[in-house]
């Protein structure tokens, strides 16, 4: 069920400003691509044109294509909210809903959009995301309880659950580890190893052993100054951009010379 | 060429690190606050000043005194940090002065108005020997707020969903906002007449009724509403509304789904309070809803008297006082209308904070 996606010309404007020029590049299906590149560069940007959440803030826009399975995003006929359904999300900081219980929180997407599940069929749905997110064994006797009440690598592997729930074909991670403690961190990337075998995965982060670890190709995006657009420098395989990559700014900044 | 003399270089002496201070005691603002009222009774008794006067003079001394002795024996940021306390202190005592005194008159002369005859019966009377109460106005402010808040709520939510969820920076929703914030401030008066021209324009120029009152405190209630609504919608982090998008929510479900419940707590925690804020209204209540000594169930028709217009009208016309001295009967009713006024205020306070702790969400602790 995952997909590819094929990204050509793609500009993201914030009103009137530019923030990521002219990116191409081809992100293959059932595998982790890695979004890395200095703060500012427009990494975010991009990873939220990839599901229409960048239109969400007032004046953003996009121009370019991005297709999923040959369907055009931006298409005028698109609905974002279908796009939204088949690209899930998970953010960088846990945002479980407050008001929900653990249980209600993993089917959020199906009871927020009025699905009507049978209770077993829900059991069933919850119990599935929960184990594919790593949460079952720890939270399974207390389903009811809020899920604010988590620490924050476990709220961020409900957000997880949350989002496989509704079994996107595609799903975009922005530093999702950004906020947790190193033992999280592994527990989310073993995850993330685990999801690609039936997920197209796009993760944005600023640990280069991270990208390293997870991702099968890593995107450099890199920005001229401030004020300026950002661009996509180069986008290989992740074991060439970590050993012999193309471009001479991938090595500046891979090997820590800038940035 | 001088002798010069070479003086060794100094050996950086590490200066000695004492956080040692003289200090005074813990108890010495309980000391100095002793020492101020013997002062001020002192002074006042010899003087024969009346209580008001012995106290200002007491809170004199002690601001003085404290920072005083402080300065003496502590240092000069001990002794500033002492006066500010005390004015602080006083500031409030100041404040409360007020409130209390206000309080403790409401209570002490209308609590003992306050039985079932007072409550259950009202001022229609076919002679003079029958009992009077004030339950009329007691219906008639009960009914003409609830409708008030009826008409003040879903306008008030509404347009703070609009302003928060669908306007952000457009020049509708600055002009709105502004707007409201003038109609925070306008005089009820003036929405008792907007009310009331707007009654007669309908309904004819004798026309009165409780509703019309009900419009008039809407008025008054909308700009609360909106603005406590507006703050705890602002309240909730947007992640939460974009979680809800990148899981497919239209914008309109993640609204009544996700963003409404988590401010729940607040928004009904506002309602009440709006409440509180209309019910006391007397002005417009006085000219629209009019005055009436039977008890009147229909807001739709016909004048329907209220608390504070009872209260009003009782103290404009009080009536004969009785031949062993004390308050005169219409005196006496209108400190029980006070009364009961106080504890409706007092009631919806309270269920306001209760209210917004049961709809709080759960943090799972």
């Amino acid at each position: 069920m995952a997909k590819s996606i094929d990204v050509s010309d793609l500009n993201i404007y914030y009103g009137d400003f530019l923030a990521v020029e002219g990116v191409n590049m081809t992100i293959p299906a059932r595998s982790v691509t890695a979004l890395i590149g200095p703060s500012g560069c427009g990494k975010s940007t991009f990873l939220r044109s990839l599901n229409r959440m960048h239109e969400v803030l007032p004046g953003a826009h996009v121009d370019g294509k991005v297709l999923i399975d040959g369907q055009s995003l931006y298409d005028p006929s698109v609905d974002p909210v279908e796009v939204r359904r088949m690209v899930g999300m998970v953010f960088q900081r846990p945002n479980p809903f407050p008001t929900m219980s653990i249980y209600e929180n993993v089917l959020a997407g199906m009871r927020l959009n009025h699905q009507k599940i049978k209770k077993a069929a829900a059991d069933d749905i919850v119990e599935r995301a929960l184990k594919a997110a790593n949460l079952w064994k720890e939270v399974s006797d207390r389903l009811g309880k809020p899920g604010m009440g988590l620490s924050g690598g476990q709220q961020q592997r409900l957000c997880i659950a949350r989002a496989i729930a509704v079994q996107p074909q595609v799903l975009l991670m922005d530093e999702p580890c950004s906020a947790l403690d190193p033992i999280s961190t592994s527990a989310i990337e073993d995850l993330i190893h685990e999801l690609k075998t039936d997920y197209t995965i796009v993760i944005v982060t600023h640990n280069m052993q991270q990208a390293a670890r997870v991702s099968e190709d890593t995107a450099f995006f890199n920005i001229a100054g401030a004020g300026k657009p950002g661009k996509l420098i180069e986008m290989n395989s992740t074991k060439k951009i970590f050993s012999v990559p193309d471009e001479p700014a991938t090595e500046a900044y891979i090997s820590g010379r800038f940035g | 060429m001088s002798t010069a003399t070479v003086t060794p270089p100094e050996v950086p002496q590490s200066i000695p690190l004492t956080l040692k201070r003289p200090r005074l005691p813990r108890w010495a603002p309980i000391l100095v606050g002793v020492g101020a009222l013997a002062f001020g009774l002192l002074l006042g008794l010899s003087l024969a000043w009346n209580v008001p006067g012995i106290l200002v003079a007491a809170a004199l001394f002690y601001v003085v005194a404290l920072p005083a002795w402080s300065l003496v024996v502590e240092n000069r940021r001990a002794a500033v940090d002492r006066l500010m306390t005390s004015l602080v202190w006083l500031a409030f005592v100041v404040a409360l002065v007020p409130l209390t005194s206000l309080i403790w008159t409401v209570i002490d002369r209308g609590a003992p108005q306050i039985n079932s005859t007072f409550l259950t019966y009202s001022m229609f009377r076919t002679s003079l020997d029958q009992p009077t109460g004030i339950y009329h106005a007691l219906i008639g402010t009960l009914l003409i707020t609830v409708f008030a808040a009826l008409i003040a709520v879903p306008i008030g939510i509404f347009a703070a969903i609009y302003l928060i969820e669908y306007g952000k920076g457009n020049r509708l929703a600055g002009g709105i906002t502004f707007l409201v914030d003038v109609m925070t401030g306008i005089p009820s008066i003036v929405a008792g007449l907007f009310a009331f021209s707007l009654w007669i324009l309908l309904f004819g120029p004798s026309a009165r009724a409780g509703l019309g009152g009900s419009i008039a405190l809407a008025l008054l209630m909308i700009p609360i509403v909106v603005r406590s609504t507006e703050e705890m919608l602002r309240l909730v982090p947007d992640d939460l509304r974009e979680a809800s998008y990148a899981l497919g929510v239209p914008k309109w479900r993640t609204i009544v789904k996700v963003v409404l419940p988590t401010a729940l707590g607040g928004i009904v925690t506002g309602v009440p309070l709006a409440i509180a804020r209309v019910v006391g209204e007397t002005a417009p209540l006085l000219l629209i809803a009019g005055l009436t000594t039977r008890t009147n169930f229909n807001v739709f028709s016909d004048r329907m008297t209220t608390l504070p217009v009872l209260i009003f009208t009782q103290n404009a016309n009080p009536g004969i006082p009785p031949a062993g001295g004390g308050m005169a009967p219409g005196v006496a009713t209108a400190w029980g209308g006070a009364f009961v006024l106080i504890v409706i205020v007092m009631v919806l306070n309270l269920a306001a904070r209760v209210i917004g702790r049961i709809f709080a969400p759960k943090t799972g602790h």
